[in-house]
């Protein structure tokens, strides 16, 4: 006998979520029925490295398996590239929009499979959410990127001599990709307040939720920016 | 092969080549009634009139590019904010300082700002920690803070540029993300401005490629080069992107390639030009064996053996990063890959004669150039011996960070 996974969850939990990723703005303009032809399928780099299918995503969400859908919000969703190339369907579907939508439901709702699925990344997190710039100089270190080759030691060895060795005066930074204005990193502190973004981290990460709610606190204090009720 | 007698017979016949040959015989009539997404820009210019925003207008004198289905985009020359890809500047700096370089060259009025942070939509499709209404509003506080200086943005980034027009779709249509994202910014003291078009800087390239050609001091007919138009350029908002029916047929995106070949170099199919980098987002971050081995069995592998080219070209940071990052493992394993990988503006300012370590930085770049540089007539190891000297003054203290007056 097939047993259904994820049977502890109860159903109403399950019909909760997917309600919700159908609540989304979005949800409407990237689902319109399903033709089963694979377009998306053959398109879709991820089918072809794991078990993973956007045609199933598709056709899970438009015949409201609920069942499915907790599933693959768990197992399936972090395969995807979100390369978009699923947008050659001929039904005018996103099956990656769907599955951003998905995602963003999963991580509001702190998904152990999420935390999991996460975990490597927050430092990323951190990175973006503070700096306004996702990656910068100085996380090229050799034993994050060991399979890059020696060229990563040679750059990090280097680094900050390097980046003075480039002629935009706004890149001679290394521990931010440019260099950012302190009023607009505010800005963006006030904008990841405003919307929710910072409780989302609490889902995965509250630790991390909680340094970056210092640091961002502290800064808007300063920043006169109203930050209301 | 059919393309080779062709193109040996107009040899011959000393005509100009021009376009790319596909191996197909349908062809591609633009039309606006085929389009998928509808043209915005009356919505967004009505919504002006409705006085829910300002619309900045692209500067003129500016560029009429052709689109997928027919549209004509505006594309300016200069008065442009530089709205920069986080991806560049930690692992490619010489993709931004070649796109600074020749806007300096062509003697463009350009800007390049700190009052501009990451799109964040790499954080978007990596992890999702964030949602609608905080993406619009990143991406309308960048274009307040660009309107703010008089400039006219240009994305430097595939994935910003496709993010931003994804916004501006979501934006147009939904009245309540509109008034919260307005409510934002507004109480940021900003203004709330949409650009009349969303431009991407490889339209900026197509839009001055005879300039460039003009300028042109390395021969690069010997040079074979594979393009890899990236995902968000032209996958999302398809009829957003620059199409050209001397280029593939008018049946892909023209960014880049037309590029490429108005400079004199050769640009070659290969059977997976529509698959992705293998970037992933999430994954080139914690799980790279997805990236190595779809950038190298997929991408690398396929136009080594269908092409052979001397070097990649495309037009985003994630898509240079994972392709030429993703070779040295796959090298370790014998595999049949080890061609560089850079942009087009790269490549293009490496043409015009620009320093390969000052200007087009290739020594952040992973895969070997220099027998790409040998074959473009570009003495590597001199140049980079002028590049050490430069770093000893800097160390020295008789120089705080290389100059532009340096480079030009
Ligand atoms: S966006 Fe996701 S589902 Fe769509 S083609 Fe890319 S990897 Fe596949
Ligand atoms: S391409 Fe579209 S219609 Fe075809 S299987 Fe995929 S989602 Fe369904």
């Amino acid at each position: 006998m097939m047993t259904v996974p994820y049977a502890d969850v109860p159903i109403e939990e399950k019909t909760r979520l997917f309600e919700e990723v159908k609540a989304d703005a979005r949800y409407d303009s990237y689902l319109y029925g399903c033709y089963e032809c694979g377009i998306c399928v053959a398109a879709c780099p991820s089918a072809r490295f794991y078990d993973f299918s956007p045609r199933k995503i598709a056709q899970a969400l438009a015949r409201e398996d609920v069942e499915l859908v907790y599933e693959q919000m768990n197992d399936d969703v972090w395969n995807c590239s979100q390369c978009f190339s699923c947008l050659r369907c001929p039904r005018g579907n996103s099956p990656g929009g769907l599955i951003t939508i998905m995602r963003e439901v999963a991580v509001k709702n702190g998904l152990r499979t999420t935390r999991e699925a996460l975990a490597g990344y927050t430092r990323i997190i951190y990175k973006i959410m503070t700096t306004g710039t996702q990656v910068s100089p100085d996380m090229l270190q050799e034993d994050a990127f060991p399979d890059w080759g020696p060229g990563v030691k040679t750059v990090s060895d280097n680094l900050a001599l390097w980046r003075r060795a480039l002629p935009p005066e706004t890149m001679h930074t290394t521990a931010q990709s440019w260099q950012v204005e302190e009023r607009t990193i505010r800005e963006l502190y006030a904008i990841w307040k405003w919307t929710g973004t910072l409780d989302m981290i609490a889902q995965v990460d509250e630790g991390l939720h909680d340094i970056m709610e210092e640091v961002m606190d502290d800064a808007l204090e300063e920043s006169g920016i109203d930050l209301g009720p | 092969m059919a393309s080779d007698t062709l193109n040996k017979a107009l040899n011959v016949i000393n005509v100009e080549r021009r376009g790319t040959g596909v191996e197909t015989r349908r062809t591609f009539t633009p039309d606006p009634e085929q389009a998928q997404d509808e043209d915005l820009r009356e919505a967004v210019l009505e919504l002006e009139r409705e006085g829910e925003w300002i619309v900045q207008r692209v500067p003129e004198p500016y560029y009429e590019a052709g689109t997928k289905y027919g549209r004509k985009k505006k594309i300016p020359y200069e008065k442009t904010w530089h709205h920069k890809s986080c991806g560049q500047c930690g692992h490619i700096p010489g993709y931004s300082t070649s796109i600074f370089w020749l806007n300096r060259v062509l003697g463009y009025d350009y800007f390049d700002p700190r009052d501009q942070t990451s799109c964040t939509a790499w954080n978007y499709y990596a992890s999702a920690t964030s949602n609608q209404a905080a993406q619009a509003a990143v991406a309308m506080r960048n274009f307040a803070a660009a309107y703010e200086t008089g400039y006219f943005p240009v994305i430097h980034c595939g994935t910003s540029f496709g993010h931003y027009k994804e916004v501006r779709h979501e934006l147009v249509h939904d009245h309540d993300l509109r008034r919260k994202v307005r409510a934002m910014i507004e109480r940021l003291g900003r203004p709330f401005v949409m650009p009349e078009e969303i431009v991407h800087y490889s339209e900026w390239m197509y839009a001055v490629r005879d300039e460039l050609k003009a300028r042109v001091v390395h021969d690069l007919s010997p040079i074979v080069a594979t393009v890899h138009p990236a995902c968000h350029y032209y996958k999302l908002q398809s009829g957003d992107a620059i199409y050209d029916p001397e280029i593939y047929g008018g049946q892909r995106t023209a960014a880049v390639t037309a590029v490429v070949q108005a400079m004199g170099a050769e640009v070659a199919d290969y059977s997976t030009w529509y698959d992705c980098c293998g970037f992933g987002f999430r994954h080139i971050l914690v799980q790279r064996d997805f990236t190595r081995s779809f950038a190298t069995l997929r991408k690398i592998e396929v136009m080594k053996q269908e092409a052979n080219p001397d070097v990649v070209l495309t037009h985003d940071t994630g898509c240079v990063t994972s392709l030429d990052k993703s070779q040295f493992a796959a090298q370790a394993h014998n595999r049949s890959v080890g061609v560089p990988v850079m942009s087009e503006s790269q490549f293009a300012a490496l043409a015009m004669g620009a320093h390969p370590f000052r200007v087009t930085q290739l020594h952040w770049h992973s895969t070997d150039y220099r027998p790409l540089l040998a074959k473009m007539g570009i003495d590597a190891e001199r140049a980079w011996a002028e590049f050490q000297d430069d770093l000893q003054e800097i160390e020295a203290g008789r120089l705080d960070y290389l100059t532009w007056d340096r480079v030009l």
